[in-house]
């Protein structure tokens, strides 16, 4: 569309087109469905929000030559001009506020109001990292019942709280096994192994921690395939092997339980190594397994899908890490420590290994730091809150309903789309689909689009990679039936389009504030700043 | 000059003791627009089945193997400017780059034009 919008200049993003009949009012406005061009073509330079007083004189003369002597091009705006420019922006958005989020793998729950109230107190919210430990002994309190919580449910040793989110959390697993294996004087082993089904961030924190990585294959159930793992092990030699460890998914990205994971713990352990499990999937299996039992050794938690707190850009993501007695020693500083007088202390490098040695008998050898505090402790208080208003029979549920759901989908679906491990068993946390059995070279991305057209975001597509024109759902316990029904409708009828070879889907989506987008020229010539030079 | 094809959709041309190495049509096909290609560097050391490149579509990114050891003596510098190269010619101008072969007798494993048609056919 063309038409200028409401201050007569050319819409942003033309080139991407806009929804149908966007043209034919004179704001370039569709209703209450805002035409917005960028900040930079709505503001003013003259503009500003503020009112400075000029500055007096000679103030510059003090730069010298580092004084500024263009204007800086941005954009001046009101702040009314400035709030609704944003607010309008959001309106174009999709957020699990307004709809179900069915991307697999991203656990997309409900953030509970409950938490945000909590989190906004202003003993935890208006405290400082740098505060004396003994003025902000609640907020201590929660960190340390978080991680007594988190130890209990994954039945494991110890906790690190501090790395951010998923992927820093494998970084910190991976890193304590790397201290361990230096301990043992094994630091040869420069082997991690990563199965198939494996997130993607597991290959790239092993190589990013120094480790060279080996993928094990798939069997045809989806699973990893326990005797090429076997055979691979013991390829290393006896006793001094060349693998330091697996990386592992579980509940794996088929959507599926890894049945056979405390034989492959005890291989890995047989040889010499040490399992990290990807616990991004924690959501299907939370209050009803634990991980400990499994032989794992170390996992990250990601608060922000289990457990609730915001993700996608509502918040900070939280990773914190659960350790077996093999690797706990390891884990990075700081962490807190409750004695035995009620007292929460927050311990770092200085008094580690005192402390350690005097409250727990053991000796501190950590790695070092994954951040400069305690961790994300607004996440701490949202998560310690969900856990706390569910009690571990709530918990327990929420892994139930989340099964529940995503086997709904599954099985409402499979007749019209291929689900290539339907005859593996139930589905965990998400059900997969392929694109086998569509029409017209339609595919799954066009599947994808027509989805944002029905009022959803779409689902995770082409990942897991084993799949062909993979399409990964994860509804969460969050859906009711009704709404879960009224997506499998939307699906359903998408599903029947694809196979029927209807082109039209090739152009969806028609009812979004944009048409489909050029991903390739955006991935190959990105434009990431503004061009134009003419502010007014 | 005789060209062999892997399991994992690499092609490689053997003219004398230099290859040149790259990705099939059917694995073009299935990754869809190629939108960046990470070449390795000239001098490099490739050991047999280890990856070289790296080749990201707007799907997925994929690394591509070395169908043989052998040392890197030239990465297709025109894939940097224009990726889309492997979609439009990519046993061709598409190639990623090239290497003196270590060990001939790697080449013996390898599968001949009419194998990797017949195994793909078979996908």
């Amino acid at each position: 569309m063309n038409a200028p919008n409401k201050s007569g200049w050319k819409p942003a993003m033309q080139a991407a087109g806009s929804g149908e009949g966007s043209a034919a009012t004179h704001t370039g406005n569709r209703a209450l469905m805002l035409e917005e061009p960028l900040i930079f073509e709505i503001g003013h330079r003259e503009t500003t929000g503020v009112d400075l007083p000029a500055p007096s004189s000679g103030g510059s003369d003090r730069l010298g030559r580092f004084a500024r002597t263009a204007p800086i091009d941005l954009p001046g705006l009101s702040e009314p001009e400035t709030v609704r420019h944003y607010t309008r922006l959001s309106r174009q958005n999709y957020a699990i506020d307004l709809g179900l989020f069915p991307l697999g793998s991203c656990t997309m729950k409900h953030n509970p109001r409950l938490n945000e109230k909590v989190a906004r107190l202003p003993g935890f919210a208006d405290v400082h990292p740098l505060q004396p430990v003994d003025t902000v002994q609640g907020a201590l309190a929660v960190i340390d019942e978080l991680a007594r919580w988190l130890i209990a449910l994954t039945g494991m040793h110890a906790v690190a709280m501090s790395p951010k989110a998923g992927a820093h959390g494998e970084l910190c697993g991976i890193l304590c096994i790397r201290a361990a294996l230096d301990a043992r004087g094994e630091s040869g082993r420069t082997v991690i192994l990563v199965p198939e089904s494996a997130h993607g961030t597991n290959p790239a924190t092993a190589a990013f921690a120094g480790f060279s990585v080996e993928e094990v294959p798939a069997n045809a159930d989806g699973r990893v395939d326990l005797p090429a793992l076997k055979a691979r092990l013991a390829r290393g030699g006896d006793g001094a092997g060349d693998v330091a460890g697996v990386m592992i998914t579980n509940p794996n990205t088929c959507g599926l339980f890894e049945r056979d994971m405390k034989a492959i713990s005890d291989a890995v352990h047989d040889a010499g190594g040490y399992v990290y499990c990807d616990g991004a999937n924690f959501n299907a299996i939370v209050g009803r397994v634990r991980p400990g039992d499994l032989g794992i050794d170390a996992m990250h938690i990601n608060l922000h899908k289990t457990f609730s707190t915001p993700h996608g850009g509502g918040g900070p993501g939280s990773g914190p890490v659960v350790l077996s007695e093999a690797l706990a020693p390891f884990m990075p500083l700081p962490y807190t420590a409750r004695t035995a007088d009620g007292h929460i202390h927050l311990v770092e490098e200085e008094r580690a290994d005192a402390f350690s040695e005097e409250h727990f008998g053991g000796v501190m050898q950590s790695f070092g730091r994954m951040t400069a505090f305690h961790g994300q402790m607004g996440m701490f208080t949202r998560a310690l809150t969900y856990i706390l208003s569910h009690g571990a029979d709530g918990l327990r549920q929420v892994a139930e309903d989340a099964v529940l759901n995503a086997n709904y989908v599954l099985r409402s679906l499979e007749d019209v789309l291929d689900a290539p491990f339907a005859r593996s068993g139930p589905c965990m946390h998400e059900a997969l689909f392929s694109d086998a059995g569509f029409g017209g070279g339609l595919s799954t991305l066009d599947l994808a689009k027509g989805l944002i057209d029905e009022g959803f975001h779409p689902m995770t597509v082409y990942f897991p990679l084993v799949v062909h024109g993979a399409m990964l759902v994860e509804p969460t316990e969050t859906e009711s039936k009704a709404a879960l029904d009224q997506f499998i409708g939307a699906l359903r009828h998408l599903a029947e389009r694809a196979r029927a070879g209807d082109e039209t889907l090739k152009a969806a989506p028609v009812h979004a504030p944009r048409r489909r987008l050029d991903e390739t020229q955006a991935a190959r010539r990105p434009v990431l700043t503004w061009g134009g030079t003419d502010p007014r | 000059m005789a060209r062999y094809f892997t399991t994992e959709h690499e092609w490689i041309d053997v003219d004398g003791d230099v290859a040149t190495v790259g990705i099939t049509d059917y694995a073009q096909e299935q990754l869809g627009d190629i939108v960046f290609v990470d070449l390795p560097e000239d001098g490099a050391e490739i050991a047999k089945g280890k990856d070289a490149a790296v080749v990201e579509s707007v799907k997925a990114a994929s690394d591509v193997y070395s169908p043989v050891s052998g040392t890197v003596v030239e990465a297709n510098a025109a894939l940097q400017d224009d990726p889309a190269l492997v979609n439009s010619d990519p046993e061709g101008e598409g190639w990623f780059f090239k290497l003196a072969i270590a060990d001939e007798s790697e080449l013996a494993g390898l599968m001949d034009e009419a194998a990797y048609r017949e195994f793909v056919a078979n996908l």
